[in-house]
């Protein structure tokens, strides 16, 4: 992966900021160097007769940290399901670096280099540690399991190691993840999505399930995150959220209705009356 | 918040409701919980402790669900629950919230709180009622009619939270009820349960976020491999990092 030319600020500039927070903030924004990593115009999901998801514009540029708040309901991981290709939409449509993927299969845009995890995780319970994070490098490298020996494996057998070790999982490696308990199977996605080098990591609600010490760990991890990684996360850890993001999208009732920088987003009614409530 | 943190367990010291002894538990041949010994009454006690301690299997445990396999003694209201029935031990009077929401994908949110709550024990004070749930959650009731699948994940804790509730439980065991809940919803819960408390509801409480933790019991136990290794309060562990550090801390090896 190159390094990214754009520092992070530029990436910010793609955010409208608006002072009316309210209403336009999922207007497009013209763009200033290359194009965003991550496009949406006009998605929509329709479960029956529930409009899950609604004309949503969101552009995210390249290394941007970008956390999406709203209320439980909002529509925040059905947007996280139509980005990644885990449903269709209903409307509208998806660019990744510059490739139309609406109708592209999930595995495509993981090739593409997208990782995400999931509130609930899903694993393979009979894998043990190391080999669950193992097999997501060789998932979207390798292409194909077979039995690879030699130096590539054994990087690849270090690098699963060292994602273990970085959310802190790494005295479990040799353990069975159907005998770990709930906190450490969310430790264990997220060391997946890490190994897989991403170039777009999506994190819906990681610090859920983790104690006081493991949410400190992952805030440094996310913190230190490569700068060329885009990092898109659901959180209700304010403390977490507002931290590592540079831009916030808050949805509500399927819409994108705020976007703006963390500060913004503290300063703003409508998001402590719809979500935060009075955390400060 | 901490300041509205239930006053005092100083009545609740005379009256013991639940009392654990002695308590084992294995996975196979795993042990889980070794010799897990206390005891509460009315007021809530919080059960914190870092990922695979073992506060899930107490959990388990209590409720008289298998696996694990239990050992030892969980006194409630004078009664032995080791190795009863789940559905007994739910009718004596304690309601589960379990980790993960486990709720009926086909069935609609008011169908889950009608089943559930036809084994209900008879209320000490105001019974609870769907009505009352729906108040509690305004958003469950905007989702009445939603099947189980169809919820968001926030929304699925809230079921989760309600048809414990309905059961009129006298102690109520949740393990992270606060789990992908928003923040106002967090808030607006807490303070619930801290009503319900002065009501005479007994709350044990796992959860990772301390902040619900400290607000809403005095007592923390601290869990450290399968067992209670210390005991706190609720301002001794917010105020104490190096209490945090060492009993919550995770020490990362590659530093």
């Amino acid at each position: 992966m190159t390094e990214n030319e754009h520092s992070v600020g530029d990436g910010l500039r793609s955010v409208p900021h608006t002072d009316s927070l309210v209403g336009d903030g999922a207007q497009s924004v013209p763009h200033t160097g290359s194009a965003p990593t991550l496009r949406l115009r006009g998605v929509g999901r329709r479960f029956g007769g529930l409009l899950a998801v609604r004309d949503v514009d969101l552009d995210v540029a390249q290394g941007e940290r970008r956390a999406v708040l709203g209320p439980n309901g909002a529509g925040k991981t059905t947007l996280f399901n139509l980005i990644c290709g885990d449903m269709p939409v209903s409307s509208g449509t998806i660019e990744l670096y510059g490739e139309d993927v609406t109708r592209s299969p999930a595995r495509t845009r993981v090739k593409l280099g997208l990782a995400r995890t999931y509130q609930q995780s899903r694993h393979l319970l009979g894998l043990t540690v190391e080999d669950s994070i193992y097999l997501s490098i060789v998932g979207v490298e390798g292409g194909r399991m077979r039995p690879v020996i030699l130096g590539r494996d054994s990087e690849r057998r270090e690098r699963a190691r060292e994602a273990a070790n970085r959310v802190a999982i790494e005295h479990k490696l040799h353990e069975r993840v159907g005998d770990l308990s709930h906190g450490e199977h969310r430790q264990v996605a997220i060391a997946m999505a890490l190994a897989a080098k991403p170039r777009m990591l999506m994190l819906d609600e990681p610090a859920s399930g983790l104690s006081r010490g493991e949410r400190v760990l992952l805030t440094e991890l996310l913190l230190g995150l490569d700068p060329a990684i885009t990092l898109i996360l659901i959180e209700h850890d304010m403390d977490i959220a507002l931290r590592v993001a540079q831009s916030v999208t808050m949805m509500h009732d399927g819409r994108v209705i705020v976007e703006g920088t963390p500060d913004e987003i503290r300063a703003n009614q409508t998001v402590h009356d719809l979500y935060l409530g009075r955390h400060e | 918040m901490s300041e509205a943190a239930p006053a005092s367990s100083a009545p609740a010291e005379t009256k013991v409701l639940l009392e654990i002894e002695g308590l084992d538990a294995f996975y196979g041949k795993a042990q889980v919980l070794d010799d897990v010994n206390f005891r509460m009454g009315h007021g809530s006690v919080a059960i914190v402790g870092r990922n695979g301690m073992g506060k899930t299997t107490l959990c388990n445990a209590i409720m008289g669900i298998t696996p694990p396999t239990a050992t030892g003694s969980i006194r409630f209201a004078g009664e032995e629950l080791v190795g009863g029935h789940s559905y007994r031990i739910a009718r004596r009077g304690i309601g589960y919230v379990p980790q993960g929401r486990r709720l009926f994908p086909s069935l609609s949110v008011d169908e889950h709180l009608k089943i559930a709550s036809r084994g209900a024990a008879e209320a000490d004070g105001e019974a609870w009622t769907r009505g009352r749930v729906y108040e509690l959650f305004p958003r469950l009731a905007e989702r009445k009619r939603n099947g189980g699948a169809q919820l968001s994940g926030g929304e699925q804790q809230m079921l989760a939270i309600g048809r414990a509730l309905v059961t009129n439980p006298r102690l109520l065991v949740m393990d992270e009820p606060s789990e992908g809940l928003a923040p106002a919803i967090i808030e607006n819960m807490v303070e619930t349960f801290q009503q319900l408390e002065r009501d005479g509801l007994a709350i044990l409480l796992i959860e990772q976020n301390l902040g619900v933790a400290t607000a809403l019991a005095e007592r923390q136990l601290i869990m450290v491999a399968g067992t209670i290794a210390a005991e706190t309060t609720a301002n001794a562990l917010s105020s104490d990092p190096e209490l945090q550090r060492r009993y919550l801390g995770v020490e990362p090896l590659a530093h």
